[in-house]
């Protein structure tokens, strides 16, 4: 049985990696071609990323867009999340419902819905729409991780606080900020994360206006092949694996995605 | 007026009535216990006193000013919560001067007072522990420091000792008592242990569906029962049928004992004996008559159970006055009316 | 604390922005899309209001209708092949030591994460002829010739499983890591073996979850819109495929607007049925 369960994981686990395997070895290419095993050693093209004007633009563009979007998603989530916890109000449960759709439903409707939406307002490619448009999109994760940060606070500690002279306002800075700071943060960064990597809201809405990394690769694959989206793809599993390694590390992983206990 | 004072405070959760219209006098620097069973009620009117549930009928005032819809962080409470509430987030001093350091008190006066509170709990040099690093008895005397850290008017607490084991239980029990004597602070405990509340408590109020049933110092509650419930509830007792005999006297399980009456107006009646006060003779001679059924050796005491006129009485005595008896034997049994009390209801 | 219904305006205070944002930003496109999915469309790509069918009656052709059957084909394959492969799966990573399992949720996190155009990417690279798996296989002896695998339908369907298997075991992995050990174990002393017990037990026991995470992964395959392209021919194109084309590049707004609200009656219409099997779940 162990032997059968290690060989069901290392297949799975090859399905997996194999085609990044494949992406890493041809980023390290020494020339411009699309070839497996690697031809000689080089990073420039991770170097390309950083000093090639038009990559390194998108990677900014990216990183912003990221930044700024997570940070608008968690304002939004974090007021609602906490009226849905602190106040019985069913009929305020459409807002969590409207804020868990966008990721439900298949991305190309949000998708049209905003680009319909910014072209009827008449400020289709401004770079700011891409924000609000993530932010929008992406308002569901931390919207999760804070709903389950919120219920797992024992209310007996802000009752406790509450006799020992604590409004709600004290009680919010003093006992239910620092609770949920680790569903905060974790929510900001699955946000940042996909953020990162989204393609088709971000295309349809300022695609012609503004290249993210996913935009740019996409652009560039149509014209032909060069090592440095090889690159950008591995750096950006990179950063997802370094982020959410740090969920994981100063978080409980198993939990946020559901496990009831924190300890097996 | 001082102290606390609850008129005719009443509890509603839609149709179910928690608390029915409680009326109770707390004279400062007494130690009340709520005592009663789950559910009774006990809980929701601590919790009402707290401000954190509001009464649906009914008022409270405390040191003469209403309080009733006062919010909870305004009314100077100290309370300790049944799972103690310790903030997860907090060191041991930082969860004992919470209600120093919200209030804009000083950093160098919060230190000095963490230290007095921590030196009275007897956990000197504790303050900058992890609160999850300590044992069930610390966590539970971090608890009590925190709830007295700004000298509350009114300390609470909600079955402050459930969790703890049972001999860390009962010293517990002691030392709460001397402290809330020393500091001669209002104190009112929730508990479903009669124990507890017989060591700690000035008054013991007996609550059961919502209401009280009495509400009288620890001997007396123990001595005077109110009524049946309250006798059931706390120790061990024997309740027996009292019926007027032919003549209109006072009759238990067939005999007639003397200086016992039926209260008046009362067609019948409850007696409460308690088992120690039940003793065992030869049968006859105007004793109520049964049969031994068991007897058992708890070491400490002996209890023999009696069946007379189909029902069950049990005696205890100590090792000391063993009695001569054996299951199948004839027994005489005699009761005292002076440690005997007839219950109306 | 008394969790109690607001009663002053300021109580209200915290769900101002919130609830605009959402309603500005979602409720109102939204709302928009669907306006437009009823106008009428101009020569040049513009479109006027208007209230007519047009744009739904276009999906009466044949041609629309291969593309809607191919899309449910491909993401119902998707969905059975990920669950298939993820119940086993997620029942023994539930059942692995917590650090394991750490490791794979990271690690299953950043591949959910990846973008499509990566996934694309990096299976374009695995399927090519240069540096492809082929090669392998002519270096193990299994293949004469280097051949590019792509475009494909099973290019395609490899590449869009790849992409749903993470999110299959993240949506299994509450259920299965929640579900009592001791029901396996007892099916143990009762005499099945482990794979009986878990096709005994375990699959009978979460069948309303397995029902739920089909229909959830499904949805999630019928969003894929880059990889049909990438991977696949013209006519592996899917729904959400046909809407970026006549939306971005054939600047018919009102009818990429008519197919999308066709897309989210589907979409809804599974998703009620999976909250609705969920309900079933909790009712037993």
């Amino acid at each position: 049985m162990t032997a059968l369960r290690r060989l069901f994981f290392v297949v799975v686990g090859l399905f997996l990696a194999l085609p990044l395997i494949v992406v890493a070895g041809v980023s390290i290419n020494a020339r411009q071609t699309l070839a497996f095993p690697p031809q000689g050693f080089s990073l420039s093209w991770y170097g390309q990323i950083f000093t090639n004007a038009e990559w390194r633009n998108a990677l900014i563009a990216s990183l912003t867009l990221a930044a700024s979007s997570a940070l608008l998603a968690l304002l939004i989530a974090l007021p609602l999340a906490w009226f849905l916890w602190r106040r019985i109000a069913p009929w305020a449960n459409i807002f969590q419902l409207l804020g868990v759709a966008p990721f439900t439903l298949p991305p190309v409707i949000t998708a049209l819905g905003l680009l319909t939406f910014w072209a009827t307002t008449g400020f289709y490619g401004q770079a700011w729409t891409a924000v609000i448009s993530h932010g929008i999109f992406f308002v569901t994760l931390p919207l999760v991780t804070l709903s389950l940060g919120f219920s797992a606070i024992d209310r007996s500690l802000v009752e406790a606080a509450a006799t020992m002279g604590a409004d709600d306002r004290v009680v919010f800075r003093t006992v239910v900020l620092p609770l949920i700071l680790p569903y905060l943060v974790s929510g900001y960064a699955f946000a940042f994360v996909l953020s990162l990597n989204e393609y088709i809201v971000a295309y349809m809405t300022v695609g012609f206006t503004v290249e993210t990394l996913p935009i740019k690769i996409f652009n560039a694959l149509r014209y032909g092949y060069t090592p440095t989206m090889a690159a950008v793809t591995v750096l950006f599993l990179v950063i997802a694996a370094v982020v959410f390694g740090l969920v994981a590390r100063f978080g409980d992983l198993p939990k946020l995605l559901g496990a009831m206990s924190d300890e097996r | 007026m001082s102290g606390l004072n609850l008129s005719h405070v009443t509890k509603q959760f839609g149709t179910f009535t928690a608390v029915n219209d409680v009326s109770l006098s707390v004279p400062d620097g007494t130690f009340v216990c709520l005592l009663g069973p789950s559910g009774c009620g006990k809980t929701t009117l601590m919790r009402m006193i707290a401000g954190l549930d509001l009464p649906t009928g009914g008022s409270i005032e405390l040191a003469g000013a209403d309080i009733t819809k006062v919010p909870t962080h305004k009314r100077d409470l100290g309370m300790v919560f049944q799972s103690l509430a310790l903030f997860p987030h907090l060191t041991v001093g930082e969860n004992i001067a919470y209600s120093l350091r919200i209030r804009g008190v000083a950093k160098d006066v919060q230190k000095k007072r963490i230290d007095e509170l921590l030196a009275m709990i007897h956990l000197p040099g504790f303050a900058d522990r992890s609160v999850a690093k300590l044992s069930g008895g610390q966590r539970q005397r971090v608890a009590i420091a925190r709830a007295l850290a700004i000298s509350p008017k009114l300390f609470l607490l909600d079955e402050p000792l459930s969790a703890l084991d049972a001999k860390l239980r009962e010293a517990m029990q002691v030392e709460l008592r001397q402290l809330q004597q020393r500091l001669g602070i209002t104190t009112i405990v929730v508990t479903h242990d009669q124990r507890e509340a017989m060591t700690m408590a000035d008054t013991v109020v007996v609550m059961n569906g919502g209401e009280i049933r009495q509400a009288a110092p620890p001997v007396d509650i123990y001595r005077r029962p109110a009524d049946s419930f309250v006798a059931d509830f706390i120790g061990q007792t024997n309740l027996l049928p009292v019926v007027p005999d032919g003549a209109g006297r006072a009759s238990v399980l067939g005999e007639v004992v003397e200086g016992i009456a039926l209260p008046t107006g009362a067609a019948k009646g409850t007696l409460s004996v308690r088992p120690e006060d039940v003793q065992l003779t030869a049968p006859g001679h105007g004793a109520i008559s049964g049969t031994v059924t068991f007897v058992r050796d708890l070491g400490g005491a002996i209890e023999t159970f009696v069946e007379a006129g189909g029902t069950q009485v049990i005696a205890v005595c100590s090792p000391r006055n063993r009695p001569d008896v054996s299951v199948g034997q004839s027994v005489g049994i005699r009761l005292d009316p002076a440690t005997s009390v007839v219950l109306a209801r | 604390m008394r969790r109690e219904p607001p009663q002053r305006l300021a109580h209200y205070g915290p769900l101002f922005f919130p609830a605009g944002m959402l309603t500005v930003f979602f409720v109102v496109p939204f709302a928009t899309m669907i306006a437009v999915s009823f106008f009428q469309r101009q020569q040049g790509g513009f479109y006027t209001p208007a209230f007519v069918f047009d744009n739904y009656a276009r999906f009466l052709s044949l041609f629309f209708g291969k593309v809607l059957g191919f899309s449910l084909f491909l993401a119902v394959a998707v969905a059975v092949a990920c669950v298939v492969i993820g119940i086993p799966f997620t029942y023994l990573l539930s059942r692995s030591a917590r650090k394991i399992q750490i490791v794979w949720l990271v690690a299953l996190l950043s591949i959910l994460s990846l973008s499509e155009v990566m996934i694309g990417f990096a299976w374009s690279t695995l399927f090519s002829r240069t540096a492809g798996i082929t090669n392998l296989f002519v270096w193990l002896g299994l293949m004469a010739q280097a051949q590019a695998l792509t475009p494909s339908f099973g290019a395609v369907m490899t590449a869009m499983t790849y992409q749903a298997f993470p999110y299959t075991v993240l949506v299994l992995y509450p259920a299965l890591v929640r579900l009592d050990p001791t029901l396996t174990e007892a099916a143990r002393t009762l005499g099945a073996s482990p794979v009986k017990a878990f096709l005994t037990v375990v699959v009978p026991a979460l069948r309303n979850t397995i029902l739920a995470t089909l229909i959830m992964v499904f949805i999630f395959a019928l969003g894929s819109y880059l990889l049909p392209q990438l991977l696949g021919r013209p006519q592996h194109w899917t729904l959400s495929v046909l809407i970026t084309d006549q939306a971005i590049y054939q600047s018919n707004m009102p009818f990429a607007a008519a197919m999308a609200v066709f897309l989210v009656l589907v979409s809804l219409a599974l998703v009620g049925l999976a909250l609705y099997a969920g309900q079933q779940r909790q009712a037993k």
